[in-house]
């Protein structure tokens, strides 16, 4: 894939997982007897916000998207009998950490070209095979 | 989330996962950093802390990552929670140290962070020029490392020190205000 399909992929991804995020259904919320006829609505646990969609399964692969607390996502591209998808993402965004976000010359927000990190990714996913 | 759990995850932490550096390190490279700035800003030292906050904004930008990453924790599920996880874990394990939270506000929007130990200012003593004492606030990138690290966690927050034992005072207080929490963002148009 060129840089431009990723970053449709990405653009498209985002629009999705926004979507998935607004439709979660919200039950009605027991208001007190007292109050006038609007009835309101919230998530079962209003301490845990709505996620958007995680996981995408087809026959031939499976797609898993990790979103952090700073609303950064991960997007991994399995096949869909791989276990242990978490540790392969907790590791991923440990490295991010390391060779991105304190590489002093990355940007903020900008395309992630970081040669340090693809190396230190490739070089502990293949230690695992 | 209480506080000793807060604690227990900050230990955990700062034995496990963190690389340590010689401290003087970091206490001489950053004092480097002030004395350069105070000169570069020709001892301007309102300006110096405006710089010192802004650096600290760009650090903890970056830096949240790095500790989310490493402490696997979740959401707080309110300001006293966040305020534990800052002291406990966050200053924990980038400076073994934790500041102690406390004067909170009768709405939960306001505390301070009492700092017995400061490693940034070890060795420390300001300029004796009739003005630092009054203006400089040395360890002013803390406040903002925490005022980026936060707003990347959708809280704006204001953090200003209040007294520093470099200045003669009695403590070092930093008191850090909940301005708001940040909505989501809205997803961008699609083209």
């Amino acid at each position: 894939m060129s840089t431009n399909d990723y970053l449709v992929l990405a653009g498209t991804f985002h629009g999705v997982h926004a979507i998935t995020r607004t439709i979660t259904p919200r039950i009605p919320v027991p208001s007190p007897p007292s109050s006038t006829s609007t009835t309101s609505y919230a998530f079962p646990n209003p301490g845990i916000p709505a996620t958007g969609l995680e996981y995408l399964e087809t026959e031939k692969f499976r797609l898993t998207c990790f979103q952090t607390l700073t609303g950064t996502k991960f997007l991994l591209f399995t096949d869909p009998l791989t276990t242990n998808i978490d540790v392969v993402m907790r590791k991923v965004y440990e490295l991010y950490a390391d060779y991105v976000m304190k590489n002093p010359f990355y940007q903020l927000e900008m395309p992630v070209r970081c040669e340090a990190f693809d190396r230190h990714l490739g070089g502990w996913l293949r230690g695992r095979t | 989330m209480s506080t000793t759990k807060a604690s227990r995850i900050g230990e955990e932490l700062w034995k496990t996962r963190v690389d340590k550096i010689n401290a003087e390190l970091v206490t001489l490279t950053y004092g480097t950093i002030v004395a350069q700035l105070c000169q570069d800003y020709d001892s301007d030292y309102n300006e110096v802390n405006k710089q010192l906050d802004k650096m600290g904004y760009n650090i903890g930008m970056r830096l949240i990552e790095d500790f989310l990453a490493k402490s696997n924790v979740g959401r707080c599920a309110n300001f006293r929670e966040t305020a534990d996880m800052i002291a406990k874990v966050g200053f924990k394990i980038f400076l073994n140290i934790s500041p102690t939270v406390t004067n909170w506000t009768s709405d939960n929007n306001q505390f301070s962070l009492i700092f017995e130990e400061n490693p940034l200012a070890d060795f420390v003593e300001l300029p004796d020029d009739g003005r630092a004492q009054d203006e400089l606030w040395f360890s002013n990138i803390f406040c903002g490392v925490l005022r980026g690290a936060l707003e990347m966690v959708q809280m704006q927050i204001e953090a200003h020190f209040v007294s520093d034992v470099l200045r003669g005072d009695d403590t070092t207080e930093m008191r850090v205000s909940l301005v708001r929490y940040i909505e989501d963002e809205m997803p961008p148009e699609e083209e």
